[in-house]
């Protein structure tokens, strides 16, 4: 998946001069946590919640009611920006986003400001890869590591009519195993479990009554 | 001043059913009302008949096609083309004929009872057969045919311009219920769960909390698999009393799935019958404080039908009726019920002491930090 497949194309920017004041309303407004600063359509700086929470005086004086308001995005926005391209895969964002402790990139292409990707839209990707977009359960099966043990489960689970939402594999904590994680799309996985457990795998996930209680 | 309860059921709530070999067994409901009568906690007099909903109503939170559909498969009893994408004709949604009637009726019984309480008759009232909390618009999901907790929520609003509070405390999380009302800021959604990280549906996490105008309106409490009693009351005693009093309803709506006991087969919550006699006693007391005392409750899911359902469900309309449930299950039950009982019945309403899970300290702990989350969300929206 590609940045420009997750981003929000449709950026709320203010410029240098919008007073912080206005900035806060504009993301308390939105429910959003950034807002990159654009000066002559150019992307100059970027401005966050934690920014105006670390110039907390300032908003304090600046906001109060009939308060004369003085001072602009531009004295606390910080100007070096970390920005990311449409074309960039999402894990290299998150890298970047995880390294630099930052919880946006500005997307620029060709010199403009085409979107923004957030921790958020990062989050939501994780979690429509897992499969859990779809109303579904987990079934975690261990297999020994070697080829055409997917295929096999897969056609135990087929032979019950359910959708396989998603599918990962893990190592196991067992040298020469692995783990088969899917999301299936049924509410009650027991026939599945027991004809899985019937042809001689481990069921890891869900537990029977009798263990591990 | 006694508040007056009603108890609305039906034997033909018996036709919702899926087959001898599904999980979702229509038999629950009549073990459950025999076990009040051998109780003498159900009077001829506190039963009121379901009317079935009509198509109108159901198109108050599903959509034509969506209906259409469900009846079509249901005068054949095969699923239509297309039934697939509506998530019916499914190993947890078999087509069946006369579907679409059984479950309109299971709705009418919830629409009912929100009638009843709403129009003063009574001050509270339960839906025995209801609380089908999976289904969507246009989904069948998790043997939920139609919505009826959000028919009837979506009824109240219209035409009482009621506030509703839902609390859910199914093992499952209520995901068709809170989808239905997301951006809905005149319904709070509650929803106490087993964690999706595993379990179906796979959503209820602490974080959705609404959008739009419905933001912090949605409230999610996922707990660990293996929860037990103490962290599961600490819980609910913790989130809901702060949570109601905030959003002040005018009426309160709860479901009360008793999936989470650890006998159940479909999850992997470890309460015991204590969990299921304290929820009602807790939203009882909230409906008096907060509304009146506007209460209408409803089943949900329950999977062992023989030693867990009846006795939950016991607790659940003694409380609503304020009458006190007898320790000893009557003989004249047991002994109606064991030859076709594949496990060897209670004989008693109260658990005896289940063994501690293996890593409860942690669990407990996790869940604090949930509930800690959770009531962090409550303290931001009121600010904002």
């Amino acid at each position: 998946m590609l940045v420009e497949d997750i981003m929000t194309r449709d950026v709320e920017t203010v410029s240098p001069s919008t007073n912080i004041c206005d900035a806060l309303a504009i993301m308390e407004e939105r429910r959003i946590r950034h807002l990159p600063v654009l000066a002559g359509g150019a992307l100059v700086g970027i401005v966050s919640e934690g920014d105006l929470k670390e110039a907390q005086s300032l908003v304090i004086r600046d906001c109060r009611e009939g308060a004369e308001r003085r001072t602009p995005v531009e004295v606390v926005m910080r100007r070096r920006v970390f920005t990311a391209h449409p074309l960039d895969p999402i894990e290299e964002a998150a890298l970047v986003m995880y390294r630099r402790r930052i919880g946006c990139l500005p997307v620029v292409s060709g010199g403009e400001l085409v979107g923004i990707v957030t921790q958020t839209d990062l989050i939501r990707s994780l979690v429509e890869l897992m499969g859990v977009n779809r109303s579904s359960s987990r079934l975690e099966v261990q297999v020994p590591d070697r080829p055409g043990m997917l295929a096999q489960i897969a056609e135990l689970i087929r032979k019950h009519g359910v959708n396989i939402s998603s599918v990962l594999t893990l190592p196991a904590e067992e040298a020469g195993e692995k783990k088969l994680v899917f999301r299936l799309q049924t509410i009650d996985l027991r026939r599945i479990a027991g004809d899985i457990r019937e042809a001689g795998y481990r069921i890891t996930w869900p537990p029977t009554l009798d263990e591990t209680r | 001043m006694k508040h007056r309860a009603a108890f609305v059921y039906s034997p033909a709530y018996a036709a919702y059913s899926f087959g001898t070999e599904h999980p979702f067994n229509a038999r629950r409901l009549e073990l459950t009302v025999d076990l009040l009568q051998s109780m003498g906690l159900l009077y001829p007099s506190d039963v009121e008949e379901p009317r079935p909903a009509t198509p109108e109503q159901l198109e108050l939170k599903h959509s034509k096609q969506y209906v259409a559909t469900v009846e079509a498969s249901s005068r054949t009893g095969r699923p239509v083309p297309g039934a697939a994408e509506y998530g019916l004709g499914t190993e947890d949604n078999p087509v069946f004929p006369g579907m679409h009637e059984a479950a309109s009726l299971i709705v009418g019984g919830t629409l009912t009872a929100a009638e009843l309480v709403a129009s003063g008759r009574y001050t509270h009232a339960l839906s025995i057969g209801g609380g089908l909390h999976h289904a969507g618009a246009d989904t069948a999901s998790g043997f939920c045919i139609y919505n009826d907790i959000a028919v009837a929520i979506e009824h109240l609003k219209r035409s009482y311009g009621v506030r509703v509070a839902y609390i859910d405390t199914d093992a499952h999380h209520g995901d068709g219920v809170q989808w239905l009302f997301y951006s809905d800021p005149e319904v709070l959604t509650v929803s106490v769960h087993e964690t999706g990280r595993y379990l179906f549906p796979g959503t209820g996490y602490v974080e959705e909390r609404g959008a739009g105008a419905g933001y912090g309106y949605s409230v999610n409490v996922p707990l660990e698999a293996f929860t037990e009693d103490d962290s599961f009351i600490e819980a609910l005693e913790k989130v809901l009393p702060p949570v109601l009093e905030d959003f002040r309803p005018d009426i309160i709506v709860s479901q009360h799935g008793c999936d989470g006991h650890r006998l159940d087969p479909l999850t992997d919550l470890c309460l015991s019958i204590r969990s299921y006699a304290l929820v009602p006693r807790l939203i009882h007391e909230l409906a008096h404080a907060l509304c009146d005392g506007r209460w209408v409750a409803v089943g949900g899911g329950g999977y062992n039908i023989w030693s867990v359902v009846p006795r939950a469900w016991a607790y659940l309309w003694a409380s609503m009726a304020e009458r006190s449930v007898p320790e000893v299950i009557p003989h004249n039950w047991s002994a109606k019920w064991a030859p076709r009982s594949p496990v060897p019945l209670p004989q008693r309403v109260t658990d005896e002491g289940f063994p501690p899970v293996r890593r409860r300290r942690e669990i407990e702990e996790k869940n604090r930090i949930t509930v800690a989350r959770v009531l962090g969300g409550l303290v931001r929206r009121r600010q904002g």
